[in-house]
């Protein structure tokens, strides 16, 4: 009788503390969350992040303009063309220099081949992450057919440190383009695979239809951007708001969601890696001739071949590599779209060839102080869907 | 709305507070004082027709040597609906450098704010939760303060020390029996 009466007794509940992270697999790197659980709710969530801090801000400016875009190679791994494509157009609204067209159109191409290898990576690992399994190796498989393509172009796979100061380092190879339109034109019907996995798929419907919602204000005043915000209705978008390199000159949309949950901003990531295979396919039907390269005597680097045969060409590169460009005394900010959301590089110049300042807006940094807001009041299990949701890289996010 | 007719605006309501404006490749910066920043940000938000409600980017500056004024707050702001931008830098002493937070405004600046502090060592009146986010809480020093050298720091972290003598601790350990 003494057993039922314990039965009958309420039971003792207590808030728990648990650690997720550094080390876990559905946080995307080194994030670390401290949640205190009340059974499966989740009542308030700390995330820490810094694991990965390597001072790329200290050390950009204590290397010339050049030598420091490998560093932003290191910022966003998953994407590194595109953080190359944000450094260089950065430097070069401080210096003031103009890129020949072609070279426009070349970063244009990569910088959406990095979005779409970035979103295939999200794409496999969230879906990963809240349970289905097949689409993982499969989205894998066509992000290692890009890198591939990323070595044709340029001898390296992750850090491409592909585009320079005022163009690109090589021109692009027949053999490239081809295999590039190849990829493009079957790329479609991949997407469609996917989605026929997932899109429409009751259980992930429940896991991610109206968990983390955020409404388009508050997500305005958080400061996100990238398909985070735009799955909040919002149509903010660099590209189209203020166009660089050959973005002006091709067609494509943005695609908005709704309601600002998990599932509308899967749809939006789902959208633009559309997009992004159309820009690809219009950069590479309207490619212009034409050099690749600014010629800028003092600013950019001179031809190699020049620099071998003529004078004038080597001590200019001789200066450039030492002393670092002459730059203006000034200041200048500049965002591009990156795949996790607005990249923006903040240079301040006191006339040598350091930047006195150079900062790193990260996307990623913001979407994570977003993650209490979305996470608290859900369930454990969202936890991870919002993570994967807001698309965070932990080298971007720490710098 | 043009850059210049913002700061336009802005010299009318707190003649006071504005000390420079600089204009270099299109962008406007504007210095500020710092005493009344809060109210300033928040004019520019609710105004209709500035309304600046993306707060691009908020980091710290340090003119060691340079300037009077040794830190800057900057404000890199931006309006969805205008498509106007403007960068306010509100001017920080060096001996006790602490300014008010702008979270009331923006809830983004929260983590910028921490980076700042964290980065610089400017504290930020009335943030709701200023603790380092970057470095590790026990560091010493500001890193991204011009006096703090690039390489080689006398003392080692103790969280690295500790980390050593764990692994040393390890190394003894006898795995065969």
């Amino acid at each position: 009788m003494e057993h039922i009466e314990d039965i009958e007794k309420p039971f003792r509940t207590q808030e728990l503390t648990i650690s997720m992270g550094p080390q876990h697999p559905a946080t995307h790197g080194v994030l670390r969350l401290v949640l205190n659980l009340s059974g499966e709710n989740v009542v308030k969530c700390t995330p820490y992040v810094g694991y990965l801090h390597r001072g790329i801000e200290k050390l950009g400016e204590n290397r010339t303009y050049f030598s420091a875009l490998p560093l932003s190679d290191r910022l966003d791994y998953i994407a590194s063309m595109n953080n190359n494509v944000g450094y260089v157009n950065a430097v070069e609204k401080l210096f003031g220099i103009e890129v020949p067209e072609r070279a426009k159109f070349i970063r244009t191409m990569v910088a959406e081949m990095g979005r779409i290898s970035s979103h295939i990576v999200w794409l496999g690992t969230h879906i990963l992450d809240i349970g289905a399994t097949t689409p993982f190796l499969h989205s894998m498989a066509q992000r290692e057919r890009l890198l591939d393509l990323f070595e044709i172009l340029c001898g390296a796979r992750l850090t491409v440190s592909y585009p320079r100061i005022g163009g690109v380092r090589n021109d692009v190879s027949q053999e490239f383009l081809d295999k590039l339109y190849e990829f493009v034109l079957e790329f479609p019907s991949n997407m469609d695979n996917y989605e026929t996995l997932v899109t429409e798929n009751r259980i992930w419907k429940h896991r991610t239809v109206g968990i983390g919602v955020i409404s388009a204000e508050e997500a305005i005043n958080w400061g996100l951007t990238g398909g985070t915000l735009r799955g909040s209705g919002v149509d903010y978008d660099v590209r189209k708001y203020a166009p660089y390199d050959a973005y002006d000159k091709v067609e494509f949309d943005i695609p908005v969601g709704k309601n600002g949950d998990c599932y509308d901003r899967y749809l939006v990531r789902v959208g633009e890696l559309r997009q992004a295979n159309r820009i690809i396919k219009q950069c590479i039907e309207n490619l212009p001739a034409g050099p690749i390269m600014s010629d800028v005597p003092k600013l950019t680097l001179p031809p190699k071949d020049m620099v071998m045969k003529d004078m004038e060409h080597l001590i200019h590169q001789f200066i450039l590599i030492t002393k670092g460009p002459s730059v203006p005394e000034g200041e200048v900010y500049m965002g591009t779209e990156a795949p996790k959301g607005e990249l923006g590089f903040y240079f301040v110049s006191d006339g040598t060839g350091k930047p006195y300042r150079m900062r790193v807006r990260a996307p990623s940094f913001v979407h994570a102080s977003v993650l209490p807001r979305l996470c608290e009041g859900g369930l454990v299990a969202d936890v991870i869907a919002n993570i994967g949701t807001i698309d965070i890289v932990l080298g971007e996010c720490d710098r | 709305m043009e850059p210049l007719e913002i700061v336009e605006k802005i010299k009318e309501i707190f003649p006071a507070e504005l000390l420079d404006t600089k204009e270099f490749r299109g962008q406007v910066s504007i210095t500020l004082g710092k005493s009344r920043i809060l109210e300033i940000c928040g004019y520019l938000r609710d105004k209709p027709d500035l309304h600046f409600d993306y707060l691009v980017d908020l980091c710290g500056m340090d003119y060691l040597g340079k300037k009077e004024v040794r830190f800057e707050v900057v404000y890199n702001l931006y309006s969805m609906k205008h498509r106007h931008r403007i960068r306010l830098k509100a001017e920080v002493s060096g001996d006790g450098p602490a300014i008010d937070s702008v979270t009331p405004v923006w809830r983004g600046a929260d983590w910028h704010e921490r980076e700042v502090y964290d980065m610089f060592g400017i504290v930020f009146n009335g943030h709701p939760d200023l603790r380092r986010v970057l470095m590790p809480e026990n560091w010493e020093g500001h890193p991204l303060r011009k006096d703090y050298p690039l390489k080689g720091p006398e003392k080692e972290w103790q969280g690295f020390i500790e980390v050593l003598d764990k692994a040393e601790r390890f190394r003894e350990f006898e795995w065969h029996d």
